[in-house]
């Protein structure tokens, strides 16, 4: 593994706990073995000592020498613009997603369950008419008139979970001709109909 | 003295009562760094016991002080002079310590010298500080931070805040 990073004068870390947690600061200078001397004026942490366990260092650094005052510090991190940059990164995209996962509320996780939903059946009925596709390729048209058995089977279950299997249906422009389109719909709810067989733990 | 907490500078300055003998005692100035004014006061007195040896003292605080930090956002390098009791005798040691403030250092010294020389609170007497520059420092252990380019690794951080979950399936990171 190469180091890149060193707990050095000018870097900008990231602090992980103690009272400024979750803020930028640059080190200014070292205290001693594990304390430093750390200032961020733009991100309203006076100047103090401070552990390096608490820092995590960013890949942004400031380059000029130590002990410098707060206006020297200020003005570097304006003109390099530091906290664009940060808010830019993954890291802070990752701490800001994850804030927000914890205050949501009970209708955000409706409204993502919902989202997630849409989205998962648009790729799972992406998948299943790929596999339609490359079936009709592979079966010869004889075989047609036998999958209306199934079909009957699947007739025989509550009406619901057939309307389940037409709302899933396909919905897009077919570009095949009705004949295939039925079979394609019969394979659907056979699809449907093999997944709710009922588990082992009934037996 | 128990060197509780951050320490803080004292100057304490009292006399002995006016006797016939005396009517204008000399003053005694001292700097005392103690956790608290009460405790600065009482081992203000524990000094100037020490220095009148056998005789009784009733005296009487004159001002006791809080000494505020002059410039607590630079670091410096302080050297102390103190001496402490040790188990098998009397001795008198220099310490150099890099710290933001006076009391910092001193902090940092009782603390150290409880470390490396078991010696406790009540056996150091600090005898001075002075701030040093860095020039005239002696020890290597702050001399090596007179290095602008100082920079060190810290690959494997234990953090206390990994045994948040005492149980849990998942390894700690210890890499940031």
């Amino acid at each position: 593994m190469v180091f890149r990073c060193f707990m050095e004068v000018g870097w900008v870390t990231y602090i992980s706990f103690g009272p400024p947690t979750g803020k930028l600061v640059r080190i200014v200078n070292a205290t001693a073995q594990n304390r430093a001397l750390a200032d961020g004026p733009c991100t309203q942490v006076r100047r103090q000592a401070m552990p390096f366990k608490s820092m995590q260092l960013t890949d942004f650094i400031l380059n000029f020498p130590h002990s410098a005052g707060q206006k020297y510090v200020r003005q570097a991190w304006q003109k390099a613009g530091i906290l664009t940059k940060w808010a830019a990164t993954r890291w802070a995209t990752w701490i800001e997603a994850r804030e927000r996962k914890t205050k949501m509320t009970d209708f955000d996780h409706y409204k993502v369950m919902k989202v997630k939903k849409t989205r998962n059946n648009r790729i799972i009925k992406l998948h299943v008419r790929k596999l339609q596709k490359a079936a009709l390729l592979n079966v010869p048209p004889k075989k047609a008139p036998a999958a209306k058995g199934p079909a009957e089977a699947a007739a025989k279950f509550p009406a619901k979970k057939m309307a389940a299997a037409d709302r899933k249906a396909p919905t897009q422009k077919d570009p095949h001709p009705q004949k295939l389109q039925a079979r394609m719909q019969r394979l659907q709810s056979l699809r449907k109909v093999r997944n709710l067989q009922p588990r082992n733990h009934l037996l | 003295m128990k060197a509780s907490g951050t320490l803080r500078e004292y100057k304490v300055v009292g006399r002995c009562l006016p006797t016939p003998k005396c009517h204008t005692p000399p003053l005694y100035c001292m700097r005392i760094f103690a956790p608290n004014h009460i405790v600065a006061k009482s081992h203000f007195w524990y000094f100037v016991l020490a220095a009148e040896k056998d005789e009784e003292v009733f005296g009487e605080i004159v001002y006791c002080g809080q000494v505020f930090k002059k410039s607590p956002l630079q670091v410096k390098n302080f050297g102390i002079w103190l001496r402490y009791d040790s188990c098998n005798g009397t001795h008198n040691i220099y310490r150099e310590y890099r710290d933001l403030t006076t009391v910092g250092a001193i902090t940092q010294c009782y603390r150290d010298m409880g470390t490396r020389h078991r010696a406790w609170a009540h056996s150091i007497q600090i005898m001075k500080v002075e701030e040093i520059a860095a020039s005239k420092s002696h020890r290597p252990v702050v001399k090596q931070f007179h290095d602008p380019k100082i920079k060190c690794l810290l690959p494997h951080q234990v953090l206390h805040l990994q045994h948040k979950p005492h149980f849990t399936t998942k390894r700690p990171n210890t890499f940031f």
